[in-house]
């Protein structure tokens, strides 16, 4: 029996009952009979205000896996809540991008949108909804799937974060292996499971010689930390942090931001030889409970002011290129960035896959 | 007793309640610790990520639906897996080893694979039945099984079962009787402690609430733990003595059933 | 003392008719349960099994099966399982050593409530907030780490800081294995008549003949029931460690974890899924071992 067949049989199955519940307890706002679920721009419904309505009506949205200090998502759920008067339910924040996709259960609790990797992405296109918000053509080609399944909403640069009353400063990716950093030196991440922690290793990989699609440099380069004792395997926290436990630790720069928060002393260094890019991106739900919300919220995420709450998080909004030029971008949050010198490699779906077989079979080896 | 013994005893106790203390209550003392640390080197102590506890509204509704599901899951497990245990060592004895293993099959797996095969079982429920959080009890008591089948089996395997309950028949008991008035008071402390561990495990059960979709208590404690990184601590060790409280509450209550039938503990050498 | 199986008491059970039992008015008093079981916990298994056939491209195959005796998997299963047998018999001794200073003691006193309830708190304590506990008390950073290098003892001698490796999981998974070994014995603890201690004397027997030939005997099997479920307990653990390491999949949960939600392109669901398969069977084996080793001690029980 092909089970591809077999799933998508009991996704339809679960599509046709889900719509069917849908359908019998539908939006008690009478006059609209637009099935949001199906539209891929917002003039097909009707228009801005038509969705702005939609959305209202059904008045909640579920998204997951967005931690309130990541890139700003606490600011930007609270005030998409006071400005449409949505409520939103925030499941699982620690999530992973696979746990985002693998809670589409058909049910009225699952997520409406998610915020996944670029490999998430690719692989769990089938389960999306095409959808394509009003600045469609300010993202640009390569940072989108054609039709609208996924688009790239922000990114950072993968950077080092470090306390630097505890480590002196850093100036080159090397400097990690010297006598200061002893037992100092974490992930946030694993990097058989976790996008940021794969990225960690690429930029090690990158700094020391290696490229995107050699990430073997990186794993050597951990090998030899974890020689030396300077490499601690504990996840790196906000916590962890602040009790001094990680102060030094390899994740995206608009994370290491946050961290500020609980040490003042907390500074980022970016490599200007291996500037790795990172963009997660948005999707809707085919069978999103809340389709009208869902495609409203999108529309909030890419208006100026979503992609300037983004920036304030410290992220790299997908539409900066196009806002600076319109004049539209929030000079002072993008003038906080931390400064970066030298061209960004963004690894394609193809480089992550192969450096992640690689760290899967080598990984363990190399840091125990 | 013989004094010298009753001595030796006394220090075996308070030498093990000595170092237990120790161990078990030191990392609970680091962590409040952690919590109470200011911003910045030499900053003084605070209760700042304490007070942040409770910012989020929802988390009176998940203690609220965790303690429910505590209650119905304890309820459950008692109804149905003592009755069923008592069946089976008077009369099935080969299955035995069946309800063994079958008890001790959850936690065989980690619980992240357990969610993937129950998930579809419970979004047909959620399709058909209830989108209520309570259905999560019925995956909680599989959950709970392992803990309760082996403190109810050490209890069990302490008392006569088969004489106490031939006796109580031959009286004329029905099998209700023999349930309620004589095997439950002759193990208050395996019936107890099966219920403590139930309990505690709702209350501190995440998995499957959360990849279900669902927010219980600890859903709600990771989300807040996400604001303040002491408060990440802070709300643990809270929950953490909610959760103590709660217990010997319970355990208060659960003495004050009728006495058992047979000497059973109490002076015990 | 435990009368299951015991032909006795059988005989006298059954209804008199020819001497043969009537099955079916048995066999309904264990419906509910097994219905119970069978929806969620049968079905639910039967579903990982039929998701461990299924290869990434979603064709049917047994190459998962296949999969699991890979190198690096094989590594996780000798880690896992020895962290757990530590994990079991040293959480049993010393559990039941405390369960014991508990048992005898005053039942109704505050002392053994107050230890009751923290030991059902801390039995299913365990993940992020475990981790931290003891990263805050004994990494390099600690206050008794500290406070122990003040005093001239340095916890981790040659710099090799051992909490961070298997050793150090060992340690915090006691924790949780020791309160949860003091719940589940002290029933058993509490069933020791005081007869026993007297008859014993009487024959002229002093503490070591006690333990070594009435109460250890009569406790011996409640004991290894115990230590199998603290087995079981450690192998399946995972939150903890998931949160301690991140250098790679090191013990079975972990692997099963990893390829079930890694987002870096290397998930494999069917992967996953025939690896917990392979763990409950290794638990199946365990537990025949333990059933032998019960019956052998308790031959005399007969």
């Amino acid at each position: 029996m092909n089970w591809r067949r077999f799933h998508r049989v009991a996704l339809a199955v679960g599509a046709i009952l889900v719509v069917a519940a849908c359908g019998s307890t539908s939006t008690s706002g009478g006059g609209s009979s637009v099935d949001w679920s199906k539209q891929t721009t917002a003039d097909g419904g009707g228009g801005m205000s038509a969705l702005v309505a939609a959305a209202k009506a059904e008045g909640k949205l579920t998204v997951i896996a967005l931690p309130p200090d990541w890139a700003n998502y606490g600011q930007i759920i609270s005030t998409f809540q006071s400005m449409y008067g949505i409520q939103i339910t925030s499941l699982n924040p620690n999530g992973s991008s696979q746990d985002e996709v693998n809670a589409f259960d058909g049910t009225s609790r699952a997520p409406d949108v998610v915020d996944v990797g670029l490999s998430v992405a690719l692989s769990s296109a089938s389960k999306f909804a095409p959808y394509q918000v009003k600045e469609w053509g300010d993202i640009p080609t390569g940072a989108k799937e054609a039709t609208g399944l996924w688009y790239n909403d922000y990114g950072g640069y993968m950077g080092i974060g470090y306390d630097s009353s505890k480590v002196p400063a850093i100036t080159s990716v090397s400097d990690l292996l010297g006598s200061a950093f002893h037992s100092k030196v974490a992930l946030a991440g694993d990097p058989t499971k976790s996008n940021q922690g794969l990225n960690g290793v690429i930029m090690a990989s990158v700094a020391n010689g290696g490229s995107l699609d050699d990430v073997s440099k990186g794993v050597d380069f951990f090998h030899q930390l974890k020689l030396k004792g300077n490499y601690v395997p504990v996840v790196g926290t906000d916590a962890t942090v602040k009790a001094g436990q990680t102060p030094v630790l390899f994740e995206w720069d608009y994370l290491s931001a946050s961290h500020g928060k609980g040490v003042p002393t907390w500074k980022i260094f970016v490599p200007s030889n291996a500037i790795i890019g990172g963009y997660y991106s948005q999707a809707i739900n085919k069978q999103a409970p809340h389709p009208a919300a869902a495609r409203l919220w999108e529309e909030f995420l890419y208006s100026d002011q979503g992609q300037n709450l983004w920036l304030k998080g410290g992220a790299r909004p997908v539409r900066q290129a196009a806002m600076t030029t319109a004049g539209t971008i929030d000079a002072t949050a993008a003038a906080a960035l931390p400064a970066v010198n030298g061209t960004p490699q963004v690894p394609s779906g193809d480089q992550t896959s192969k450096a992640s077989a690689y760290v899967q079979a080598n990984w363990s080896q190399a840091v125990s | 007793m013989i004094r010298s013994r009753r001595r030796k005893l006394q220090i075996f106790r308070y030498t093990v309640f000595l170092v237990a203390a120790l161990f078990f209550l030191i990392p609970m003392f680091a962590s409040v610790e952690f919590s109470t640390r200011g911003t910045g080197i030499g900053a003084p102590r605070t209760l700042d990520s304490w007070k942040l506890i409770g910012s989020t509204p929802e988390l009176f509704a998940a203690i609220s639906a965790s303690l429910e599901l505590a209650v119905i899951t304890s309820v459950m497990m008692l109804v149905l897996v003592l009755p069923t245990m008592v069946w089976v060592r008077l009369r099935l004895p080969t299955l035995n080893r069946v309800v063994e293993f079958i008890c001790l099959m959850p936690l065989t797996v980690p619980a992240i694979a357990l969610v993937v095969g129950i998930k579809p079982i419970y979004v047909w429920i959620s399709l058909n039945f209830t989108d209520s959080i309570l259905a999560l009890a019925f995956g909680y008591l599989i959950l709970v099984l392992p803990y309760a089948y082996r403190t109810l089996d050490a209890g069990l395997g302490a008392i006569d079962l088969k004489t106490l309950t031939e006796a109580a028949r031959s009286l004329g008991a029905g099998w209700g009787t023999v349930m309620l008035r004589v095997v439950v008071p002759n193990i208050p402390t395996a019936i107890l402690n099966a219920s403590l561990l139930s309990v505690a495990l709702v209350l501190g059960e995440y998995t499957f609430a959360n990849l279900m979709n669902y927010e219980n208590l600890q859903v709600a404690v990771a989300y807040e733990s996400l604001v303040d990184p002491g408060t990440s601590v802070a709300i643990s060790v809270a929950a953490l003595g909610f959760a103590f409280v709660l217990l010997m509450v319970l355990s208060v209550v659960g003495n004050l059933r009728a006495t058992p039938v047979g000497n059973i503990g109490g002076g015990m050498p | 003392m435990t009368a299951a199986g015991n032909p006795a008491f059988d005989t006298a059970a059954r209804p008199v008719s020819g001497g043969r039992r009537l099955p079916s008015l048995s066999w309904l008093g264990v419906v509910p349960f097994f219905a119970y079981v069978g929806v969620f916990l049968l079905l639910p298994t039967a579903i990982i099994l039929v998701g461990s056939l299924e290869a990434p491209d979603g064709s049917v195959t047994l190459s998962n099966f296949g999969e699991i005796f890979k190198p690096f998997m094989y590594t996780s299963f000798v880690n896992s399982v020895q962290i757990s047998v530590v994990t079991a018999v040293l959480g049993a001794v010393l559990g039941a050593l405390l369960a014991y200073a508990v048992a005898t003691g005053n039942p109704q006193g505050l002392l053994r409530r107050m230890v009751m309830s923290a030991a059902g708190v801390f039995a299913q304590f365990g993940g992020v907030t475990l981790t931290f506990a003891w990263l805050a008390t004994i990494s390099t950073t600690g206050i008794v780490y500290q406070f122990l290098l003040d005093r001239g003892l340095n916890m981790y001698p040659g710099n090799d800081i051992w909490l961070y490796g298997l050793k150090g999981l060992g340690v915090i998974y006691l924790y949780f294995q020791i309160p949860l070994m003091v719940l589940v014995f002290i029933p058993a603890l509490d069933g020791i008549r005081p007869q026993w201690r007297e008859a014993t004397e009487s024959l002229g027997g002093g503490t070591w003949h006690y333990w070594r030939y009435v109460a250890g005997p009569l406790l011996f099997p409640s004991f290894l029931g115990c230590t199998l479920l603290l087995f079981a307990n450690s192998f399946s653990a995972y939150a903890t460690a998931a949160a301690l390491f991140t250098n790679g999949g090191i013990l079975l949960p972990l692997q099963v974890q990893a390829l079930m939600t890694s987002e870096t392109g290397s998930s494999q669901p069917g992967l996953a899924k025939a690896l917990a398969l392979s763990m409950i069977v290794v638990v199946l084996v365990v537990m025949s071992l333990y059933t032998l080793l019960q019956r052998r001690t308790s031959a005399w029980l007969r």
